[in-house]
């Protein structure tokens, strides 16, 4: 059930931010200062979801773990690191580079996902 | 001896992978406790029942110690809300038991989070063991946030790199393996060159008919690869053991028993002392299972080990805290 409500959420996020991603560029182009955008990947099961996330320049990711287990958020060319994220603990980073920043959890590197800054 | 018991299985493990019908055999007993001997390559599963038929010093053993896995020290959702409270309850299985462990072999995630009370928490509660040493492995949960920096002050005296040492007793060699650092993204476990350098040499002097008990957290032979279950350059560290007629592999992990042979190697996985995790696939993700409350010390558990001098047979006792 926590699946479901986390991904319900995550929908509204997603149209939220791609909402207000069009509104913002549109501002851009009108000359109006790009307003920061977070978006959240949370962290179900032993996965990231959403896995692979595409967004603009000066975008923030806030990750959420919620795991029983703790998990890590490091990219995997050293970009970023987390501290250990026990359940329900968050890691913040904002992306000012373009690029593809892939990413996994140090103690289970299974675990893997992508942020593509455009 | 072993021919005589009635209810013995016996299982030939010739070729590569799981033998899944020993294994699920080995499961179903894992509840009640099992008794497997290993003897060149073959392995014996006795039911408890009929432990009291088997030779009474071929039990005792001359040489006999205790593995405990996983205690997750600071641990406290559903699937166990008391660690401390299991963890007591498997040093009084211990202490309990009739032919005295010399020592206790902790393979990893001593602590939850990495904590300093949660190690401290756990030395406490082993005080009380009758067993005064303990050897350990750290599991990844023992070194978060310094690289295994606190992990090495408090037990990795006298170990080399990241923590990895060996030692003797009574004609059996022990080592002890660390495969939680540096993992590289989508992979498994890793040992490292450097320690797989330095483990070529440690055995490289050692007679052939030197029994060996090697342990490390994360399970040293691939049970499930898709959960990391598995060690990526274990391949490696087992062919510098293949000239050994005795080798026993002991892991943690993954929170519940498996066994394999494989030759003259027989691979094993504890309990966990915290709480039980699903079978492999049995589950969307490998997290903790939550079991019915007086189910709880029915599947965590202690290992018991035996080695008898001259027998090239290990004997490896998985018995449940309930």
């Amino acid at each position: 059930m926590r699946r479901s409500v986390s991904k319900a959420v995550l929908a509204v996020a997603l149209m939220f931010g791609m909402g207000t991603l069009a509104a913002s560029q549109k501002d851009t182009l009108a000359g109006a200062q790009q307003k920061p955008e977070t978006m959240e990947v949370k962290i179900d099961n032993f996965s990231f979801g959403p896995g692979t996330l595409t967004v603009p320049v000066g975008t923030t990711i806030a990750w959420t773990n919620r795991d029983d287990i703790p998990h890590t958020v490091v990219s995997t060319d050293g970009v970023f690191k987390s501290k250990v994220l026990d359940t329900d603990d968050k890691f913040s980073y904002t992306f000012s580079k373009t690029g593809t920043f892939s990413y996994f959890c140090s103690l289970h590197p299974k675990m893997t996902g992508k942020v593509v800054v455009q | 001896m072993a021919g005589k018991l009635k209810d013995e299985i016996l299982h030939d493990h010739n070729h590569d992978g799981i033998d899944r019908r020993g294994f699920l055999k080995c499961m179903a007993w894992a509840g009640t406790g099992a008794f497997c001997v290993m003897t060149g390559g073959v392995l014996k599963s006795y039911s408890l029942s009929g432990l009291s038929e088997l030779d009474p010093k071929a039990a005792a053993g001359e040489l006999s110690f205790v593995q405990i896995s996983d205690s997750h020290m600071g641990f406290n959702k559903p699937a166990n809300t008391d660690v401390a409270g299991t963890l007591k309850a498997a040093v009084d299985k211990i202490n309990a038991m009739s032919a005295a462990p010399e020592f206790i072999l902790h393979t990893g995630d001593v602590s939850h989070l990495s904590k300093p009370e949660e190690f401290d928490t756990v030395d406490q509660i082993l005080k009380s063991a009758n067993p005064k040493d303990v050897f350990y492995v750290p599991g990844e949960h023992d070194v978060l946030n310094d690289d295994g920096k606190q992990y090495l002050e408090r037990y990795g005296k006298g170990s080399k790199g990241a923590g990895w040492y060996s030692f003797d007793k009574k004609g059996v060699h022990f080592v002890g393996l660390v495969n939680v650092l540096n993992l590289k993204a989508g992979g498994l476990g890793t040992l490292g060159q450097e320690q797989l350098k330095w483990l070529e040499n440690d055995v490289k002097h050692l007679k052939h008919s030197t029994p060996l008990v090697v342990f490390a957290h994360i399970p040293l032979w691939s049970i499930y690869p898709e959960w990391g279950w598995g060690t990526e350059d274990s391949a490696q560290a087992l062919a510098y053991l293949k000239k050994f007629g005795s080798v026993t592999v002991l892991n943690g992990h993954i929170h519940q028993t498996m066994q394999k042979v494989e030759g003259n190697v027989t691979f094993h996985t504890a309990a966990s002392t915290a709480f039980p995790q699903p079978g492999p696939g049995k589950a969307p993700s490998p997290g903790p299972m939550k079991v019915p409350d007086e189910q709880l010390k029915s599947v965590l558990g202690i290992t018991d080990v035996s080695y008898v001098q001259g027998q090239h047979a290990l004997a490896v006792v998985d018995s449940s805290l309930a």
